[in-house]
């Protein structure tokens, strides 16, 4: 129906256009995974060994190891970017507008979803042009391969956004998010360090990392930039995104603010 | 026949009762003033007409059309103008009442006639270019009526629309909205400013939840000001 694609239009471009105007957001999404790249790996580098593991097929870097890794940090503090978007929609009133639409209520959140899941992807191509001019490289067809594990990982940490901004009623409690959300997600994961590495100091801290979804985005970004496909990460990552936006979509409750502010 | 149609209906926060089987209807072609203290209960009914809220209890049929069983048709029917704006200060006027129109569906061919023309209504046409972050307090609601009037409702709902605004933009608007409901709209305009409300208005006072008076303003005030009938009703300042 030409309506629908309307609306996914309208509520795409205006998360485009708002991000074209917020020049900060686009440098901050660039700076941060650079200086995890450029400046902490090479510290690392030196303190961690690493062994031959699937997807790779001979010693790599650790530069190249940690590449999947901050590409899922781009997805990850953007998902949280824009869960503190649509917490700032709702104060500033635009959510209202946007939920007056005649359109059904879960077709609007997920074009809002899809949008800035788009967003997203786009930094992260961003990302690994900036990286390939400091020579780490992925396989040509790689680049290729990975846009629809980007894709799901977006949409995954995208929804995960969605349900925390149905939970945080103001501004002011995003910074617990930070917090208790994104830096266990990130550090507990194996965006930074593989998982028999962490087996070594902790087996708990292993199951825990092997648990968080975070750490099967990144392997399925891994894997797919050598053209292989993790199956077990690709399930996760699946799963966890329907579950997320049945969350998301249940539990999002535009008039919660309304309704505490009265209750 | 009634263009907005309001049967018994309630609402509750929790254990506060906000709003107790109002009633009420009004035809076309009808400015209808909703009068009411602040925490009467008129935030309260206006997310609910909206649908933001759903309400538990009672009956909302915009149009003809039942809000709770056919909510984007009837939906299609309302314009809304939010005490809270609602514009994205960062785009255009025109980029704007385009968002606004895919929200609702609305064609894209003849889409910037028709934009050029809401604007035109409202002496904003030269304005379609400008950021909205660039226009004062008067103009940006302006802008925000006449997007409410771009898909051509049958019933339009303001929400305090004066507040913040000097006392010209105030009078513009009100005698704006007023030729709208002669032209034959259905106008539901809530206020707690009783200087808004004309002696041939339909008003309706809402106190404490409930539907206090509900008839033509000269009708129920009699040879009272309006002001001193409503705060010795309602206990309330004005």
């Amino acid at each position: 129906m030409t309506g629908y694609w309307g609306v996914a239009r309208a509520i795409m471009g205006r998360e485009f256009l708002r991000f074209v105007h917020q020049r900060e957001r686009f440098l901050a999404a660039l700076v941060r995974p650079l200086v995890w790249l450029l400046v902490f790996a090479a510290g690392f580098r030196a303190a961690l060994g690493l062994s031959i593991i699937p997807p790779y097929q001979t010693y790599i870097t650790y530069e190249t190891y940690i590449m999947p890794g901050l590409c899922a940090m781009v997805l990850l503090f953007n998902g949280m970017q824009s869960s503190l978007s649509l917490v700032y929609d709702r104060e500033m009133g635009s959510m209202r507008l946007l939920l007056t639409s005649p359109f059904p209520r879960w077709w609007l959140l997920f074009c809002r979803l899809f949008g800035a899941t788009l967003i997203s992807v786009l930094q992260v191509y961003a990302f690994l042009a900036i990286a390939a001019l400091f020579d780490i490289t992925m396989p040509l067809w790689g680049y290729v391969a990975v846009l629809p594990g980007l894709v799901l990982g977006g949409l995954m940490l995208g929804a995960l956004g969605l349900v925390l901004s149905s939970f945080i009623t103001q501004l002011e409690n995003f910074a617990g998010v930070m917090n208790f959300v994104i830096f266990p997600m990130f550090f507990l994961s194996s965006a930074l360090y593989p998982l028999w590495k962490m087996a070594e100091s902790s087996a708990l801290l292993r199951d825990i990392c092997a648990f968080n979804p975070f750490t099967h985005v990144v392997e399925l970004i891994r894997f797919l930039l050598y053209l292989q496909v993790n199956w077990i990460a690709l399930g996760w990552v699946l799963g966890t995104t329907v579950v997320l936006a049945a969350v998301a979509i249940r539990a999002y409750d535009p008039s919660r603010a309304l309704m505490q502010r009265k209750g | 026949m009634a263009e907005l149609e309001v049967r018994d209906l309630g609402f509750r926060y929790g254990a506060k009762q906000a709003l107790e089987g109002v009633t009420f209807s009004r035809p076309a072609g009808s400015f209808c003033a909703l009068l009411g203290p602040n925490g009467a209960g008129k935030s309260t009914l206006v997310a609910l007409l909206t649908r933001l809220l759903v309400a538990p209890e009672g009956q909302i049929a915009i149009a003809g059309q039942d809000l709770q069983q056919a909510p984007r048709r009837a939906l299609a029917n309302l314009g809304v103008v939010f005490q809270q704006p609602t514009l994205d200060l960062n785009l255009t006027v025109r980029q704007n009442m385009r968002y606004f129109a895919a929200l609702h569906g609305l064609p894209r061919k003849g889409l910037d006639a028709r934009i050029d023309a809401a604007l035109d209504r409202l002496n904003m046409a030269e304005r379609a270019a400008e950021r909205v972050a660039n226009l004062n307090g008067g103009h940006r609601r302006r802008m925000e009526l006449a997007r409410a009037l771009l898909h051509r409702p049958r019933v339009l709902l303001l929400d305090e629309p004066t507040v913040g605004l000097d006392a010209a933009s105030r009078s513009a608007i009100v005698g704006h909205v007023h030729d709208l409901a002669d032209e034959g709209l259905c106008v539901l305009w809530t206020t707690h400013l009783t200087d808004e409300v004309r002696a041939g208005d339909h008003l309706l006072v809402l106190h404490e939840g409930r539907i206090l008076a509900d008839g033509v303003t000269r009708d129920i005030c009699g040879q009272t000001p309006l002001l001193d009938w409503f705060l010795d009703r309602t206990g309330a300042a004005a």
